[in-house]
């Protein structure tokens, strides 16, 4: 089957930065991926180039069989993108907001795919029912982020764009966020390209991950395969007569079986961790910020080769 | 069903829905009280003032100036507030992200900002009629208003349009906006005659829109005798339409297109920016 992304050499270029230096990558249908990358890296230039937001300078670019630079407005009907918005709509509901957007998608509705979404289940999916009928400006920046997601899927899209999704979130909202986004990819089969510069959510939600640093992707596979291509060791901690312990192993589980041999129920807060990957992304980002962006971006490149 | 045709029912239903929750607040309101009571307050004030030459009391001349003022300035500059707000907010990105839905925003702009010319002039017309004798001549004026009104509206609303598409931010509409509107105002003939001002002046006032809505509002509200007092002692009635008509197909011309250029060029990072700008006033 076709891919439902396709991206070859993407370019861009701001005055004289180049900010895009030739991305390279396909997104199979079904599938959750995650750009990830320090801040500006080109995460969000990418994704408004595949939204069909923004121009690019040059290379190739496919997304559900079409150029989003010069798609029609028919391709939009397939696609879902959930905004930052901060203050649009103050004086509109939830419910109306959802109804008046979801109408636009109702000449796409086909006996397979319904559209739009029935705005009572979408209000649910998201959690506002009980705020359904409340002014949009009294909704706190969490209600409203939630309320961002329901537009960007409320035409029931094959492909749906996140940029960002949970910044600004606080733990909680964010655990129920990555629900949301599970559930989308697996009760709907929707295609999800997510951008993020947290590692562990990268983890936690996607079947992949395109790390991009210095304007190029320097690493595409799941978060697992990263870790594996990474040949550090592991770090066990743990607490013995009441004393914290940290030691690096080659080989976790042995380690892990000797200690229990040796100290038995003596051993507390057990925590194995294999911190290379963390620990080769905070190189990646504390160089990036340093302004070492392109060594950065070769080292992460050789290393998880 | 037709994706476009679906997309101007939205539209409508978006721009009745805007009205609707408008006249509900009381911010808006506010607005519209304010400015009736200004006006009607201004009128009552100079209640026993003869306009001279004539055997009319100031409130008949000044009221449907004031009226047609008002209808240019709130076409203009409501809209030219909402476009460029809405471009910063993310309301014209949602439109963008769905299909057909700029069609369906622009023609919601074109409603709402019509309709509330509505509540604007109730408020103005229901007092005055009250406190005020002899403010309509004729009853055939009514006929005359219900032409000079979409006309007008039809010539000014693109020009607030294309101040809004063209601001680089909303605090700039004040500037960009408000200024010139203000003086095309001051120049319009709607305080004092046009006459009293120099010949080049004259010249600038009747090139554009708002004085033209204001001599059509007032050939509808005053008895004929009263075009004594305007340039040429005649209403120009036929000139009012010429004038008005090319200002309004000179603006649904270019209008399209400067507003297909500004919704290109949206992005999320743009209303990002501008989320960080409107945090950082000074600077």
């Amino acid at each position: 089957m076709e891919p439902v992304v396709t991206v070859r050499d993407l370019r861009m270029r701001y005055g004289d930065t180049d900010v895009l230096t030739g991305v390279d990558f396909d997104i199979e249908r079904g599938q959750v991926v995650c750009l990830l990358g320090p801040n500006g890296a080109g995460k969000t230039t990418t994704i408004e180039i595949l939204e069909g937001f923004r121009i690019r300078s040059a290379g190739e670019v496919m997304v559900l069989g079409q150029d989003p630079a010069s798609a029609d407005e028919d391709w939009r009907a397939h696609t879902g993108v959930v905004l930052q918005s901060w203050r649009d709509h103050p004086r509109w509901t939830p419910r109306r907001l959802l109804t008046q957007l979801g109408g636009y998608f109702a000449p796409y509705s086909t006996p397979e795919r319904q559209r739009p979404h029935d705005i009572d289940l979408l209000l649910e999916t998201v959690g506002l029912t009980d705020l359904a009928d409340r002014k949009i400006a009294t909704l706190s920046g969490g209600q409203r982020r939630r309320l961002d997601v329901a537009v960007g899927i409320v035409g029931r899209p094959e492909l749906l764009f996140l940029d960002e999704p949970t910044a600004g979130f606080d733990p909680q909202a964010r655990r129920e966020f990555h629900g949301l986004v599970r559930d989308l990819a697996a009760g709907e089969g929707t295609t999800i390209l997510l951008t993020t510069h947290d590692l562990d959510e990268a983890e936690k939600l996607a079947d992949r991950v395109l790390v991009l640093a210095a304007g190029r992707i320097v690493a595409d596979d799941t978060v697992d395969g990263l870790s594996r291509r990474l040949e550090g060791e592991s770090q066990v901690k743990w607490t013995a007569s009441g004393e914290r312990r940290t030691e690096s192993t080659p080989d976790a589980t042995a380690f892990v079986r000797r200690l229990f041999d040796e100290l038995g129920d003596d051993v507390q807060d057990l925590e194995v961790r294999r911190a290379s990957l963390e620990d080769a992304y905070i190189a990646l980002v504390q160089q990036h910020e340093a302004g070492h962006g392109e060594a950065a971006a070769r080292l992460f490149a050789e290393v998880t080769r | 069903m037709n994706p476009t045709r679906n997309a101007i029912r939205l539209g409508l239903r978006r721009g009745w829905t805007e009205f609707s929750q408008s006249v509900r607040s009381t911010q808006d309101q506010g607005f519209y009280l304010f400015t009736a009571g200004i006006t009607v307050g201004y009128l009552f004030l100079r209640r026993n003032t003869e306009v001279p030459g004539t055997d009319l009391m100031l409130p008949s001349v000044a009221l449907p100036s004031i009226l047609g003022a008002l209808i240019a300035f709130g076409v203009i500059i409501g809209p030219a507030y909402a476009l460029a707000m809405e471009k910063e907010d993310g309301t014209l990105l949602r439109h963008k992200a769905v299909p057909h839905g700029l069609q369906g925003y622009f023609t919601g702009q074109l409603l709402f900002q019509s309709m509330s010319l509505l509540p604007q002039m109730v408020v103005i017309l229901v007092p005055s009629f009250l406190l005020f004798d002899d403010l309509m001549a004729e009853p055939s004026g009514w006929l005359t208003v219900a032409w000079v009104i979409p006309l007008g509206l039809l010539a000014t609303m693109p020009i607030g349009m294309l101040i809004g598409a063209l601001v680089p931010s909303t605090q700039k509409v004040g500037t960009w906006g408000m200024l010139p509107v203000l003086v095309m105002a001051g120049i319009s003939g709607i305080f004092y005659p046009v006459q009293a001002l120099w010949g080049w002046v004259q010249v600038i006032a009747q090139i554009f829109p708002m004085y033209w809505i204001a001599l059509g509002m007032r050939s509808a509200f005053l008895p004929e005798q009263a075009a004594a007092l305007e340039i040429g002692g005649s209403w120009r009635t036929t000139q009012t339409v010429v004038v008005l008509s090319i200002w309004a197909i000179a603006g649904a011309l270019v209008t399209p297109m400067v507003l297909r250029r500004m919704a290109r060029r949206q992005t999320g990072s743009q209303v990002e920016a501008a989320r960080d700008a409107s945090l950082q006033w000074v600077r």
